[in-house]
């Protein structure tokens, strides 16, 4: 089927440093080529013109931590006809989500001078709990490829190619030794969601999990085998609490080392 | 000492290469215009990749392998061929990762199709083991042997040249004898090398395998292998035979795999069991694939490309409705039954060759030929309890 009308694009922005909308502004050449393809009537970090909703496509960056932003993703949801999330605060809370387990009253009277002109919600939430998501892009920052592609199946009505297996099938397409077992050296891996093209094993580093858990983690199997390599439960905790830390497997991983 | 010549029909065909000249035999393949592949040290493990000389062999090193773990080390310093398996097969060479199958082309409100032109190149694999040999047997059964042709593995695999090398030992996962797959490459080969290294001299003992070898061989200053060579390369073979880290019983294992479906030793796997694919992915002779659709910004290109896949993966099993094989368990069964025992009925082989990289490679370290095992102790022990219970009655 050709394409005939141009979608109009809005991407909005929640609890986030931005760095996943960046990806768009960092497609480069491709990023003409989605200017051709989409009205970008939405964009605040890319251009002060502002084209009126309702928006086919809109892209959400950012997790809900205030009662302002909890109104305002309705006032988004209600604007767009289809509304993806990207990246880890918006799919799973972000590293701001590490607030959720701990007292966020201690922490704002530990971190600002003033607490009390902070005005916050208790936990960093994503956006699919407060509304409908139709489509999420993980990763701490998405990958700018899959960024495209989740665009390109959005306007061909497909499916997008954004498998939901293991960082160890891509590490193993692309042929890296793998780490665990050439260097002994801890992986979050085989229970994280591919996307990057398996990055940091390819510079020997274990995965840190920026795309949080894969289709089906077994976060209790990969614990023990940490552990046999020499992790503490209290690593093991710090493991799991990084970008994805409300994830639930990966927050339930780290409640069991908690203990 | 006068050294007799060796005089039976098999080893005429045998020659004896001095290390000094090895490089030669590279030179010669390389003249004939066959890209070199072999075995390198990367990244803390042995790898297939382009070599050119012989300083780009992994020499002077060699592996230690267990379950869940590999380390490179230092070996005999002079050694070129003193490492095992790593985690690549050659199938990367023959069955890529990813594969561009074809493309389509909007003209005029019409597609069009174009073909993908999979251009193969002549290769030199060196290196190969006899397990991995073995391996492409069984790859060639399953992707050139039914009613479907693979047309790129076939295109590819008719421009492959193997240099076998006969293993001067075994790993601590290695279990081909078990599997009549090794360690002696007895067939598949166009050359196949015995490395002997000794005080003062380093040769390897030379057996050609086909006419296209036979030539290349006549391009390297060779000597006719003595007895006393022979006899040595078949004394490394036989010690290595010997040395097994691991083995399976393959006696009625089929059909005790049948026979446990509903087995406990499946959930016991699965505990553990990480579902990462990485067992499949390191396998030689797993085959599976995934094809993908892609269309472009513009709208006017798709392609479509087919990339490895793992029945680990819950895709692997999606049919309307859901996926049939959602459990860690039931994915560990198909992948074990697959290689021990249905494999056999669909494709009248083995689909496990012993290589042990299963077991080296699997970041949790389960052990197939471990689980083997209890699959058919509890077989046992279940007939056991049935003629005792005979018996009694
Ligand atoms: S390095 Fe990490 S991602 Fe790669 S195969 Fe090993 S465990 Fe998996
Ligand atoms: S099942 Fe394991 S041991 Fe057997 S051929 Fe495959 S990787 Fe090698
Ligand atoms: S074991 Fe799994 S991945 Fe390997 S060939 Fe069989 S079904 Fe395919
Ligand atoms: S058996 Fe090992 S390598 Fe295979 S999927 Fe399970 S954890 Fe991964």
């Amino acid at each position: 089927m050709q394409r005939k009308s141009r979608p109009k694009l809005a991407i909005w922005k929640f609890a986030s440093c931005d760095g996943c909308q960046l990806s768009l502004l960092d497609c480069e050449d491709a990023l003409l080529a989605v200017a051709d393809a989409v009205e970008i009537a939405y964009f605040p970090e890319a251009t002060r013109t502002v084209v009126k909703g309702p928006y086919d496509l809109s892209l959400v960056e950012g997790s809900i931590t205030t009662q302002h932003d909890a109104e305002r993703i309705h006032r988004v949801r209600r604007a767009s006809k289809v509304l993806v999330t990207i990246g880890a605060c918006a799919t799973a809370g972000g590293i701001q989500a590490l607030r959720n387990f701990k007292d966020v009253k201690t922490l704002t009277s530990l971190v600002y001078a003033t607490p009390k002109y902070i005005e916050t919600l208790s936990k960093s939430t994503p956006i699919a709990d407060h509304v409908f998501v139709d489509f999420e892009l993980r990763g701490c920052p998405i990958n700018k490829a899959q960024l495209v592609e989740v665009i390109i199946a959005y306007l061909d009505g497909r499916k997008p190619n954004t498998p939901h297996y293991s960082v160890c099938m891509e590490c193993k397409r692309r042929g890296t030794p793998c780490v665990m077992v050439a260097a002994g050296t801890p992986c979050l891996g085989p229970v994280t969601q591919a996307g990057c093209g398996a990055l940091c094993p390819a510079y020997q580093r274990g995965c840190y999990g920026c795309f949080g858990p894969s289709e089906s983690p077994n976060t209790r199997a990969i614990s023990e085998q940490w552990k046999a390599m020499g992790k503490t439960p209290q690593e093991l905790v710090q493991v799991f609490r990084t970008f994805n830390a409300y994830a639930d497997a990966f927050r339930k991983e780290s409640d069991v080392h908690e203990g | 000492m006068r050294m007799t010549r060796a005089s039976t029909e098999k080893s005429r065909s045998q020659q004896v290469i001095e290390r000094r000249d090895f490089q030669l035999l590279l030179d010669a393949l390389m003249a004939k215009g066959y890209r070199l592949i072999g075995p390198r040290a990367r990244d803390g493990a042995l790898v297939y990749d382009e070599i050119a000389a012989v300083a780009d062999l992994p020499v002077g090193l060699t592996d230690e392998q267990e379950r869940g773990t590999y380390r490179l080390k230092a070996g005999d310093p002079e050694r070129l061929f003193g490492c095992g398996l790593g985690p690549h097969s050659w199938k990367k060479y023959l069955y890529p990762p990813e594969l561009r199958l074809w493309q389509a082309q909007r003209q005029n409100g019409n597609m069009t199709i174009v073909p993908e032109p999979h251009a193969p190149e002549r290769l030199a694999l060196i290196g190969m083991r006899a397990c991995e040999i073995q391996a492409l047997a069984v790859l060639d059964k399953v992707l050139l042997g039914g009613a479907y042709v693979d047309r790129a593995y076939q295109a590819q695999r008719e421009q492959v040249l193997v240099v076998a090398v006969n293993c001067g030992r075994a790993g601590k996962t290695c279990f081909c004898a078990s599997m009549n797959s090794g360690p002696r490459a007895s067939t598949g080969f166009d050359l196949a090398l015995t490395e002997v290294l000794e005080r003062d001299r380093h040769y390897f003992v030379v057996e050609s395998g086909s006419k296209v070898g036979a030539d290349v061989l006549s391009a390297v200053p060779t000597s006719p292998a003595l007895e006393a060579d022979l006899q040595k390369a078949n004394a490394i073979i036989e010690q290595t035979a010997g040395q097994m880290g691991r083995s399976l019983d393959t006696h009625r294992l089929q059909e005790m795999l049948y026979a446990s479906t509903e087995s406990p030793v499946w959930d016991e796997v699965a505990a553990r069991c990480l579902t990462c694919g990485n067992c499949t992915l390191v396998c030689p002779t797993c085959f599976c694939t995934t094809v993908e659709d892609y269309t472009d910004l513009t709208g006017e290109t798709g392609s479509r490309v087919r990339r490895w896949d793992s029945c680990f993966t819950m895709d692997f099993s999606y049919i309307v409705g859901g996926h049939v094989r959602a459990s860690a368990r039931a994915r560990y069964r198909q992948w074990m039954m697959h290689k021990l025992a249905t494999w056999k009925d669909q494709f009248g082989t083995s689909g496990c060759v012993g290589c042990g990289r299963c077991i080296t490679w699997c970041p949790v370290g389960i052990d197939i030929t471990e689980e083997a095992q209890t699959i058919r102790a509890q077989n046992e022990a279940k007939q056991d309890t049935g003629t005792r219970r005979k018996k009694t009655s």
